[in-house]
């Protein structure tokens, strides 16, 4: 086969270009800790009341030796529960985990222009962690077309400092 | 002599396709059109944002699986007689592809809009993805497995004629323009198990209520086996014109006959394993997973990035054949007076560009920052919405007059469509992807959210509004003036023997140095199969060993 010596050495460009995106996504995963949805738990969602999600909210949780915060939410048409009626609130430089998940339709839970950005599926629990770094106001948007109203779906996440945290509006 | 000369029978039938093909072309951009002023809050007077979905189901379907369909039918109907100098075997099975995909077509058309009709029980708003629980009529599900039969019948037919031209020369190479049709053919049999499966398997029965509840990750997941796949659907044929036709257009001749060949074996073997990078944000499938799909998809730039290579080296040729001189001044030696040669090589151009904000979506973890946001249809309209659309017109202004025997009429306005296109396209993409890296999500009749306000990283939300409507007021009258051109020239262009130069010359490199085991359909279909068996199997039958409806979740209308 006849391959013109530029061409070649656009192919071998080509393959450097391609390990170098890679190694930025491998890069991130170890060195940054820009983790992925991965496979958490599948769940009946007919029958969350049974579940934590039954009484969604922000959990206090004791995880090696630190306080960490979870927080519950299911996604409805065409709420966040909490995050709509409510913001959710927690604290600063926290490790908080959210369990997500939807008892009808495909929802998102995105946290806008950030990367805690997931899909709502029924019968699975997404989970992602993170640490807010500063105290302010995120919005929540529904980023899957989940019925005729998707587009009043919203939430607020408060991020207060961890001083003023109130620890009464935990769930159990 | 022309196509139609030659070959009557053969240019009826792309004809008909092509007159579907525009005809979906025309509506869907005509909602296109609704959405981009409502969606930006220019002007909401046209519909109420509860039809809004509706509307962006009727984009979606007629655009990125009707139009799409029907043109690449027809081109691949007059590649694949052209190159074998046959006419179909059989015309009464060619017709009955055609038909069963319009009938198919017409069903799913009139599920979508009875959604516009007041309380109307058939309704389809459930986009071109159309993720259950979600449920749309079965009219709509029915009419899609049509197309996709119709599809596949289309397929056979032409594998029929190549067998048959087999037989009479069985020492001759594949033809190149065959060669691409067919390579494309076996890869959308490939991605397409996926999406038989996932409509005839799971929603057929759903939708008529013979099941009630339905797992959504399983259905999801099928439609994402096919649904990256789709792209190079589209794409494929576009390359075909860029690798086929661009080439004399400018002048000069295929760069590559076998880098040609070896691009479309990439594709068929890679197209399909990359699905999950559609599911990254997904619960429910393993990182693992999503990471062999990463690799995957990030080796598929390989054949785009040589694609580019051969394209703009085959222009080069041409450039200088016209008497183009140093490293880059040939460019302006090129006919930017053609609107056939412009619109693919603007064409091509925005692929560049739709590349780009196509790795960033690939790289997994990168992604979650804009996945379903805004930046996303920002990246396709780049991609399907002008390396494909923008192709497939201003091949049209070639291809017409071989199927018609008429002369192109109104040639100026049919340069100013590719060029308008491109400024649109400029306008309304940049400032999708923008929006996106700020959080604004696609698919929403009203991004507009009381609770707090997006934060652009640059620029701000009113001007990209803007440009947005802007952008898409332009394309609108880009793609009537494409309209416009298209029927005029059909109905009064001026009758001739050679209403345009239709010669295509032989590759520089040709197929003399391609070796031959290039051709060899039946490996690489089954490396291919081996491929998806490996990406697929442990997902799909994690997924169904709760059974195939669990856990199960209700139907919600649409």
């Amino acid at each position: 086969m006849h391959i013109h010596k530029f061409e070649q050495f656009w192919i071998k460009l080509s393959f450097v270009l391609i390990a170098f995106f890679i190694a930025t996504v491998v890069y991130g995963f170890v060195a940054m800790d820009l983790k992925v949805i991965g496979d958490h738990a599948t769940i009946d969602p007919q029958n969350l009341q049974e579940t934590k999600f039954g009484n969604p909210g922000v959990r206090e949780v004791t995880k090696n030796g630190q306080t960490e915060y979870e927080v519950y939410v299911q996604t409805i048409q065409f709420a966040y529960s909490p995050g709509t009626a409510e913001p959710i609130v927690v604290p600063a430089n926290t490790r908080v985990t959210f369990y997500i998940t939807s008892p009808d339709v495909l929802h998102g839970f995105d946290v806008a222009g950030t990367n805690l950005n997931t899909m709502a599926i029924p019968g699975q629990v997404a989970k992602m962690t993170t640490i807010f770094p500063e105290s302010r106001e995120y919005g929540i948007v529904c980023n899957e077309y989940c019925g005729p109203a998707h587009h009043i779906m919203e939430g607020i996440i408060k991020v207060v400092p961890k001083s003023e945290f109130d620890k009464s509006n935990l769930v159990e | 002599m022309t196509f139609i000369h030659k070959y009557p029978k053969a240019a009826k039938v792309a004809k008909a396709n092509f007159v579907v093909a525009f005809i979906a072309l025309a509506i869907g951009g005509f909602f296109g059109f609704v959405q981009a002023l409502h969606r930006t809050d220019v002007f909401r007077g046209f519909f109420n944002s509860g039809e809004y979905y509706t509307l962006l189901t009727g984009h979606g379907v007629l655009l990125a699986l009707i139009f799409t369909t029907f043109f690449i039918a027809g081109l691949f109907v007059w590649g694949v007689t052209r190159s074998l100098d046959r006419e179909p075997e059989n015309m009464s099975y060619t017709w009955s592809w055609f038909w069963l995909m319009t009938i198919g077509t017409v069903m799913a058309t009139v599920a979508i809009l009875g959604g516009l009709v007041p309380d109307s029980s058939i309704r389809a708003a459930v986009l071109y993805t159309f993720y259950p629980p979600l449920q749309a009529h079965p009219l709509f599900y029915i009419g899609l497995a049509l197309v996709l039969v119709g599809s596949w019948m289309a397929g056979a037919d032409w594998f029929w004629s190549y067998r048959k031209w087999r037989k009479g020369s069985p020492d001759e190479r594949v033809p190149i323009l065959t060669f691409m049709a067919l390579f494309t053919m076996l890869m959308w049999y490939v991605c397409t198990i996926g999406l038989a499966l996932e409509v005839v398997g799971l929603l057929i029965p759903w939708s008529l209520g013979w099941v009630t509840e339905i797992e959504p990750l399983l259905p999801r997941t099928l439609f994402w086996f096919f649904g990256h796949a789709v792209v190079y659907f589209w794409l494929l044929p576009a390359y075909y014109v860029w690798y086929a036709i661009l080439p004399k257009l400018s002048g000069g001749r295929l760069f590559s006959d076998s880098m040609t060949r070896i691009v479309f074996i990439i594709f068929l073997l890679l197209s399909t394993p990359v699905g999950y990078h559609h599911q990254y944000a997904d619960a429910g499938i393993s990182v693992g997973f999503k990471f062999y799909a990463m690799a995957t998809t990030m080796l598929l730039l390989l054949p785009s990035l040589i694609t580019l290579f051969t394209v703009v080296a085959s222009m080069e040729h041409g450039a200088r054949q016209r008497g183009g001189k140093g490293y880059l001044k040939w460019i302006g030696k090129l006919p930017w007076d053609k609107p056939a040669f412009v619109g693919c090589a603007l064409a091509g151009i925005m692929f560049a560009a739709g590349g780009f904000s196509g790795m960033i979506n690939a790289g997994m973890n990168i992604n979650i920052l804009i996945h379903n946001t805004i930046w996303v249809p920002g990246h396709f309209h780049l991609t399907v919405g002008t390396a494909v659309a923008l192709t497939f017109m201003a091949i049209t202004y070639w291809l017409l007059p071989q199927l018609t025997g008429r002369k192109l009429k109104f040639k100026t306005l049919a340069l100013i469509q590719p060029y308008a296109w491109f400024l649109g396209m400029t306008l309304m993409s940049n400032a999708m992807h923008r929006a996106g890296l700020a959080g604004v999500p696609r698919r929403t009749a009203e991004p507009q959210y009381s609770g707090f306000e997006f934060e652009p990283i640059f620029g701000t939300m009113a001007e990209m509004d803007w440009q947005i409507a802007i952008g898409g007021t332009i394309l609108t009258i880009s793609l009537i003036l494409f309209l416009w051109v298209v029927i005029a020239s059909w109905m009064a262009g001026q009758k001739s023997d050679k209403p345009v130069d239709d010669h295509i010359p032989e590759p520089l490199s040709g197929v003399e140095h391609t070796p031959a085991i290039l051709d060899n359909m039946k490996l690489w279909f089954t490396l291919a199969l081996i491929l998806v068996i490996l990406a697929y199997a442990f997902p799909l039958l994690e997924m169904v060993a709760d059974g195939i409806f669990e856990p199960g979740a209700l139907p919600r209308p649409s």
